[in-house]
Order: structure tokens, then sequence, then C-alpha cells
């Protein structure tokens, strides 16, 4: 790859942000987000699941490990679960999770975890364009991906493109 | 204490406990291939109870094979063996009804790598111990201190006897004062993060995937590993270093909250990996943030199947 062509690879980089959000507050917070014509960054790739709790570890690695440059996990504000104290188990997974990859290394500014509630479809944009911001001035990411050449690369390019 | 007279009490004990049919079966140690190692031994008859030994070789954690068990086990049990047992009572795996522990006086186990440093193991025909220290025949004798040649596990280890015991053997080990048993993943933590990465690529890059770690552990008993998942499937199975240190991620997080430290992985490791490592780096959070040590008493809640109001949230992002 020529020079040129990598600068304006990189002053056109736009980051991949994975989004997993709970389907009973910060999804609907997203989507109050959308109905109220609150604009932010089009980053995000959402997953809907239906609760923080739902959240297993290696879906986030698994997005990092295919090419995304960061992953955002959302539920409910503690004592708002609609299943009544998932999200309080997912805390402890989340806290436990942060500190474990930062031991590995990986930089902070890849994983984030919070609270968005469906009433706050406003601190949704804030947060989203909070995230890009980071993410953006980390750059595109490199620990963890899984680069291989030829065809099983090409799909998972597809697969995060598509 | 390592002891000859130990393991008669455990060969006695075995046949009463069988004879009177307070147990189906009985699970301890037996003679190795070669005189430093040991092997799991499955004692089912009174006759067959002179097989169980009982010495600084007795390294593995016997706790894996309580897994799917139908008959009643007595468990040969150092401290760690019986704080996975601990671990599988809190989970709901095994009945307490159907297991019986036989507490033992652990001293350390000997880590047959330190030892090859100062001796040809070999050309060891024979091993005693004396006191404090482990004498070792080949052409000359030689006497090394039990102290120097521990598994780094026993050398952090300050619970030698079994927390929760329905027969114990002999008496009580000393649990020794450790002073920090944290202080090699403090040390860690203060490097940088670019410094830990490298580590952990070059982690990765030793690994062979061979999964011994998994197998030895006493915490890993799903049937289907996460890891063995083809739909879908979410470990790679490429040597690839990314694919290798998402699996070492993952299984030092499966064990978060619920590891005792019998430092079975390392032992097992055929590339001499650390994998403690991570696997101590978890329990001290899980110590620091939930004030939770696993294996100490079956009645409780694991760290993460509870929580409080007011659990800390460092990591979440507030906007």
């Amino acid at each position: 790859m020529s020079v040129e062509k990598k600068k304006s690879q990189q002053q056109s980089w736009e980051p991949k942000i994975v989004a997993f959000l709970c389907n009973w507050c910060s999804y609907a917070g997203a989507d109050l987000a959308g109905i109220s014509r609150i604009q932010y960054p089009p980053n995000v790739r959402v997953i809907r699941v239906p609760c923080s709790g739902r959240i297993n570890p290696v879906f986030i690695l698994k997005a990092l490990q295919s090419g995304t440059d960061a992953v955002l996990v959302s539920g409910c504000h503690p004592g708002d679960c609609h299943y009544v104290s998932g999200n309080y188990y997912a805390r402890r997974k989340f806290e436990i999770f942060d500190h474990l990859l930062d031991f590995v290394g990986l930089e902070k500014g890849r994983v984030f975890f919070s609270w968005v509630s469906a009433a706050e479809g406003e601190n949704f944009g804030h947060l989203i364009k909070h995230v890009v911001d980071e993410v953006k001035k980390l750059g595109p990411a490199h620990k963890l991906v899984k680069t291989i050449e030829g065809p099983v690369a090409n799909c998972q390019q597809t697969m995060v493109e598509g | 204490m390592w002891s000859k007279e130990i393991t008669q009490k455990i060969r006695a004990t075995a046949e009463s406990l069988l004879l009177e049919g307070k147990v189906d079966l009985i699970i301890g140690y037996e003679a190795g291939s070669t005189p430093l190692r040991t092997a799991p031994s499955f004692v089912r008859s009174a006759e067959q109870a002179s097989l169980l030994v009982w010495n600084p070789f007795c390294e593995n954690n016997l706790s894996v094979y309580l897994e799917g068990r139908k008959e009643k086990v007595g468990l040969m049990a150092k401290g760690c063996d019986a704080r996975a047992a601990v671990v599988a009572l809190q989970e709901k795996r095994i009945d307490r009804d159907r297991l019986l522990i036989i507490g033992l006086p652990c001293s350390g186990v000997v880590d047959r790598q330190k030892l090859a440093a100062s001796v040809n193991i070999d050309a060891v025909k024979a091993f005693s111990v004396d006191k404090d220290s482990l004498v070792l025949q080949t052409e000359e004798e030689v006497r090394l201190p039990l102290e120097d040649v521990l598994h780094a596990s026993c050398k952090t280890c300050s619970r030698r006897n079994a927390p929760v015991s329905d027969i114990f053997i002999g008496e009580k080990s000393s649990e020794p004062q450790v002073k920090d048993e944290f202080a090699e993943v403090k040390s860690f933590e203060g490097l940088g993060t670019q410094e830990r990465w490298r580590y952990f690529r070059e982690l990765a890059q030793k690994c062979i995937r061979c999964y011994a770690c998994r197998n030895a552990c006493p915490l890993c008993y799903c049937q289907e590993c996460i890891v063995d998942q083809t739909q879908p499937q979410w470990f790679g199975k490429t040597a690839a270093e990314e694919d290798t240190l998402i699996y070492h991620i993952i299984r030092a997080y499966h064990c978060a909250g619920r590891c005792i430290d019998c430092g079975a992985c390392s032992r097992a490791c055929p590339m001499g990996i650390d994998l403690r490592l991570l696997n101590k780096k978890l329990q001290k959070d899980v110590q620091e943030l939930y004030h939770y040590i696993p294996g100490l008493n079956p009645d409780e809640a694991p760290a993460f199947g509870t929580f409080k109001l007011d659990d800390p949230q460092d990591c979440i992002t507030e906007k």
C-alpha cells in the first residue's frame, strides 16, 4: 500500500463500534434518541440483547477480534432491571472483566460499560458522542484483532462491514 | 507433614471406610510411573487400599474426579482439593451427603522443575522426607530443603489444611505466614500497558492449545466447553495469537471468584506457562472488591452468584 493511500485511509477512517443494548432500557433509550431526532455519530452498530446480564464477555472479545474498534455495553440503571437483578449480577461481571482487560494490556477506551434508561434519549446521544470521541483519539484497534490474509479474512471483513 | 505414618493411617482409614460401606470409592494417590510421580488412584475395595500413598509429589487436584460421580466418594484432600470440593458443593455439582472429605496435613507439594535445577531427576531411584528436607537417592544422596522446591502456588498458600472435612488424618499442618500472596500480581500491574501486552502476546505464542490447563482444573466441568463449541464457534481454532490469548482470558475469567489457586493449571502446562498470573489477578480483584475468598464455606453464595446494591462500579461510563 502506498504511503499516500495509507494516509488518505487514515484521514477517512471512522471507528466501528458495536453496542450491546438491553431491550428494556438502553435500546428504548436509543429509540427515543431517534424519535426525538437527537443527532449522534453514526458509528455504532446496535445489537439488542434481552438484558445486560445476557452479555457474555466472549461477545466483547469476539467483536474486538472481528475488527470493531470499540464495544459499548449498556443496560438499565441499577434498580431498574426488567428482570429485577440482572444488571446487578452484570455489574460484578463487567467490573472484574474491565480490570482483567486492563491487566492483559488492552488500552483503556476500547470497551465501555454504561447505564442508559428508556427516558434518557439525550443521554444516549451524549454517550455515543463521548465513546466515538474517545475511540477517535485512540485510532483503529490493533490489539486482539485477528488479521489473516485470504478467504477467512475477507469473510470476516464482510461480516463486520455488512 | 509428610510421613510414613500418615500413609499407614490413610490406608487403614480407607480400608475401614470401604469395609463399613461408608463410601463406595476412595479417590487418592498411588505411586506413579517414576519415583517422583504419583497418579490418581481410585480405590473400590479394601484390598486395594494398600496402593494409597502420601508424599510431597501428591500434586493433582483430585476434585477434578468428583464430576458426575453417582457413588459415595471419599476424597483424600489437601487444602486445595478440599476447597475445590467446596466450590463444587456451592455450585451444586455434587451432593454433600455423597461426599466424604478426608482432610490430610499438607506441607506443600514439590515442583519437579525446581528439582531439575539441582539434580538429574531421571537418575533419582528413591526419595524420602526427613523433617524439612527432601532426600533424593541418586548415585549419591542429595538433600534439599523442602521450602526451596515447593510449587509457586504452595509458596503463596496459607490454607494447607482442608477448611471443611469429615475426617482429618494426622495433625493439622501449621499454616505458614504469607507476607503478600498477591505480590507478583501487584508488581506486574506496575508495568506499563505495552509491557503487559507484550508479556501476554509472548505467552500466547508459547501456548500450543493442548487444553491441559482446562482438563486439570477442578473448576472446568462443562460437558461441552465453550472453546470446543462449533455452533456457534466462539473461539478460533487457529494458532493465531489472538485466538490463543482470548482463550486464556476466558479460561481465567470463567474461574473468577471460584479459583482456589491450587496451581493445577500451571503444573499441567507442558510449555511452562505461568497460568496462575491471570487467575491470581482475578482472585485479588474479587477479594478487594467483594471481600470474597472462594472455597471456604459451602453455604456461602459465590462472588458472581450474588450482589450488593452498593457494589463498586468504576467501569461504568457516566454521561
